[in-house]
């Protein structure tokens, strides 16, 4: 015998209400595909503005982290533009680690993995809905650190190839938190499994990052810190693939 | 397999580290079954539900849909399941309209929003459709769980302990839920530790012991008390 699709099977019918029948869309490839990462997108950006868990802690501890790294410096450094520039990106690290361990994190907390895992999706479209959530996650948070990195430390960060090397620093972090926040998802400590695993592979984000920017803040050319824009999108790439290629994978046995 | 068969399970083994917990599971259940599996704590029962399902692989044996093999047809076949759990499932923060709003788009349901009011409807949420999940009763999430389930009109439903927690309002729509749903040619496979409602509810019993079925009773000549005289001598106590 063979499974009768859902948009074949006839109507439930019971005492109380009669249900509608199932309607199933038959069109596949990319549309499909990309609708449903967008529905998981839109799920977490829904869920996010009603409970305000995530990006409230995002923001919070990174103005807090600026002010507090604006005090500490203020006292030895000579130049605010000299630690700026990694001020900048330890706090975007470390805010953006409070985000990543949610991304799976609550979904395990509250049981709901298990439907995500059960929809007949390709895997790899959670993965995407939920880069695409945290990266507007990130650049919220972002948004207000580099005005409050301009209030403490008299830098003016809102360069365009400064917020455009700040975009691709944040998605390589976000394409290889999430992936890493998957594989911790169901672990006992994942809150400090998370950063330990994830910290180290950060480091060419992090070295590229602050070189983009400081190089930036120091007036070179684009022929100079062109080579740091490399390294950014290279990352990126690289760990988007390799995730693309590995998601499904980690949920074999969830 | 029988003919009939919409779930079958073969020879299933699963361990956890060294610990086997399936060690041999053989159960079919046919269309318009309902099929109660009854055990201990850690018999199994939920490991079992989700190897059907396809959220755990197991180390031996196949588990065929209608036929089709689990571990060849992969995501597809994930289509034609329903899953209840005792965890509900759903996101507490959003309203029980948008959760399934959320997973008829994940289902690829086209214009789901008929669909979605006779879910609620059945449930008797859709008053409620509009609050956050997170202001209902247990009982309610745990129906709202159910249309969440169903909302794919899937030919198999897996209802793990799906009465735990809920009053005898809402077990009592559960029941007619699930005799309506096993009205329409699905086949139901259902925990529960309560073996009263087990008699109540299903077309049989299978109890598990040891990692296996020890024994599988049709539910037409039982009562509850019979029940738990089978369940203890299957359990080995007195």
């Amino acid at each position: 015998m063979t499974l009768t699709a859902p948009s074949h099977n006839p109507p439930l019918s019971g005492p109380q209400t009669d249900l509608q029948p199932v309607s199933m869309r038959t069109e596949g490839g990319l549309r499909a595909y990309l609708r449903k990462v967008v529905a998981i997108a839109a799920k977490d950006l829904r869920a996010e503005a009603r409970a305000k868990e995530n990006l409230s802690a995002m923001i919070a501890f990174s103005v807090l982290a600026v002010v507090v790294f604006g005090l500490a410096f203020d006292l030895r450094v000579p130049r605010a533009d000299m630690v700026a520039p990694g001020v900048l990106w330890v706090v975007v690290l470390f805010a953006g680690v409070l985000g990543l361990n949610r991304v799976f994190g609550a979904e395990v907390d509250r049981g709901s993995l298990s439907a995500l895992l059960l929809a007949p999706i390709d895997r790899s479209a959670i993965y995407f809905g939920k880069v695409i959530a945290q990266m507007a996650f990130m650049l919220t948070m972002e948004a207000f650190v580099v005005p409050i990195v301009l209030v403490i430390f008299d830098v003016n960060l809102f360069s365009p190839w400064i917020l455009a090397g700040l975009f691709l620093g944040t998605l390589g972090y976000v394409s290889v938190g999430t992936l890493f926040a998957a594989l911790t998802a169901s672990t006992r400590a994942r809150e400090t499994m998370l950063p330990i695993l994830l910290l180290p592979v950060m480091v060419p984000i992090f070295v590229a990052g602050v070189g983009l920017t400081a190089n930036i803040l120091d007036g070179r050319e684009v022929a100079e810190f062109g080579r740091w824009f490399l390294i950014l999108a290279v990352y990126d790439l690289v760990f988007i693939t390799i995730a693309f290629l590995i998601f499904d994978l980690i949920w074999e046995d969830a | 397999m029988t003919d009939t068969a919409l779930i079958s399970v073969h020879n299933l083994h699963k361990r956890f580290g060294r610990k086997p917990v399936l060690r041999g599971i053989d159960l079919d259940v046919a269309q318009g079954e309902v099929v109660a599996l009854l055990g201990a704590n850690g018999a199994g029962k939920t490991t079992l539900m989700r190897m059907i399902c396809g959220l755990a692989k197991p180390d031996r044996g196949e588990i065929t849909l209608g036929g089709v093999s689990l571990r060849r047809a992969g995501r597809e076949l994930r289509r034609y399941i329903g899953l209840v759990t005792h965890a509900p499932l759903l996101y507490d923060s959003l309203s029980a309209q948008e959760n399934l709003h959320f997973f008829a788009a994940l289902y690829d349901l086209d214009q789901p929003e008929d669909r979605i009011e006779s879910v609620l409807r059945a449930v008797e949420l859709w008053a409620r459709r509009r609050d956050p999940v997170r202001t209902y009763s247990r009982g309610m999430i745990q129906r709202l769980a159910i249309a969440r389930a169903v909302l794919h009109s899937p030919p198999v439903l897996l209802l793990d302990e799906p009465d735990t927690g809920l009053d005898q309002s809402s077990s009592q729509m559960l029941h007619d839920l699930i005799r309506r749903l096993g009205a329409s040619n699905r086949a139901i496979l259902l925990s529960t530790h309560n073996l009263d409602r087990a008699v109540e509810w299903a077309d049989s019993v299978c109890l598990l012991g040891n990692g296996k079925i020890v024994r599988r009773e049709p539910t037409g000549q039982l009562n509850g008390d019979r029940l738990r005289q089978i369940y203890a001598e299957a359990d080995g106590t007195p």
